[in-house]
């Protein structure tokens, strides 16, 4: 019974998060600290911590942690599994669109304003990313606040990337050690 | 080094290394998508790739995962949108559920802490490095009707916090009559 709640509370959160695992998190809190008080607030800002600090798409990672807290590793599974399924329905749809329709003129106009759309709202989520890497959590931009380890690790990295482009993995897992090593042992 | 030939294995294990190794979500792990299919495999051509990310974006759910599953059926069908799904979704159901068993400790190690601190700026790199070439591309087309949206699209999010869908929906109607006004000739070029 309580894999059935929880696969029908992600379903929801999967069906109505437009806009990414970000615009997610707000309806994730409605289904899991508000409808069915499986974790309080502060657990919920963990979870939120936790799903940004870790690889993958949040709302997956959410999903998966709440599942694990509420019923253990099929907990997990059938969290994931609500919040997919949703998206693997519209979406295939949306594919059979796409292809049938991509060589008519008004669907390619549609698509040559979204396409910059796409492009903006990358860079936006980079803005925030970037703010937060480079001056913490505050989000206050500042001499003062500037974590100078990070300005120096994402310099480097985007010099890296831009001059030899190797793997994206590579340059994040290598200014991840680099920063961390300056950090503890330099820095204490 | 590129794979001409789509192929099931390739494609799970792409994504599932993309998943697992991509911290900072959606934003930053479809981007990978298009440098690992488009530039490092040459699989989907450029466009069709800023195509894809543009209908995941316009969809409800996980922007990740709906661009692995568009991405999955263009190259093998439906066989290839589960197996590209699968593999998005494998790595946060193997991490996060380790996570839940093992929070406490988790939390409070240092250098797990200073690690993921510093890993960010790496991310940010990674996503600046993305956009330039994006924006790129669009600036290179030398139009101008696609080069203000992006403008007014970046404006409207990152300053005045205007809800995505709105934004989504206002790009693709001012596309529309866009294409509409300069007529169906033009479109098609």
């Amino acid at each position: 019974m309580i894999l059935l709640t929880l696969f029908w509370s992600f379903f929801q959160v999967g069906l109505f998060a437009f806009g990414g695992g970000l615009a997610a998190l707000p309806l994730i809190r409605q289904q899991v600290v508000v409808i069915h008080s499986w974790l309080d607030m502060a657990a919920f800002t963990d979870l939120v911590t936790i799903a940004e600090m870790t690889p993958g798409p949040i709302a997956l990672n959410a999903a998966t942690f709440v599942g694990t807290r509420v019923a253990g590793l099929p907990g997990a599974v059938v969290a994931t599994l609500g919040c997919i399924t949703p998206s693997l329905i519209i979406v295939l749809i949306l594919a059979r669109v796409y292809q049938a329709w991509r060589d008519k003129a008004a669907f390619q106009g549609v698509l040559s304003g979204l396409r910059p759309a796409a492009v903006a709202l990358i860079a936006s989520a980079g803005m925030s990313i970037l703010i937060l890497a480079l001056f913490g959590p505050g989000g206050h931009i500042s001499l003062d606040s500037a974590d100078w380890v990070a300005v120096g690790c994402f310099m480097l990295a985007l010099l890296v990337l831009r001059k030899w482009k190797p793997s994206p993995i590579l340059v994040m897992v290598g200014a991840g050690v680099l920063g961390a090593a300056v950090k503890l042992l330099l820095f204490g | 080094m590129k794979h001409h030939q789509p192929g099931l294995l390739t494609l799970f294990l792409s994504v599932f290394k993309i998943s697992a190794f991509t911290f900072g979500g959606g934003y930053v792990i479809v981007p990978l998508m298009r440098k690992r299919f488009s530039e490092e495999l040459g699989w989907v051509q450029q466009e069709e790739m800023l195509d894809m990310i543009a209908i995941a974006q316009s969809a409800p759910g996980p922007i990740a995962v709906n661009t692995s599953i568009l991405l999955g059926y263009r190259l093998l069908g439906i066989k290839g949108a589960l197996v590209s799904v699968l593999g998005t979704a494998l790595p946060p159901l193997i991490v996060l559920s380790l996570i839940g068993f093992f929070y406490e400790a988790f939390r409070q190690n240092k250098w797990i802490a200073a690690l993921m601190n510093a890993m960010r700026a790496g991310v940010a790199a990674v996503i600046v490095d993305v956009v330039w070439t994006m924006a790129a591309n669009i600036f290179k087309k030398k139009r101008l009707t696609p080069i203000l949206l992006m403008l007014a699209a970046f404006t409207a999010v990152w300053f005045f916090k205007v809800n995505i869908i709105l934004v989504l929906l206002s790009c693709g109607l001012i596309g529309f009559l866009d294409a509409w006004l300069r007529g169906g000739k033009e479109a098609q070029t």
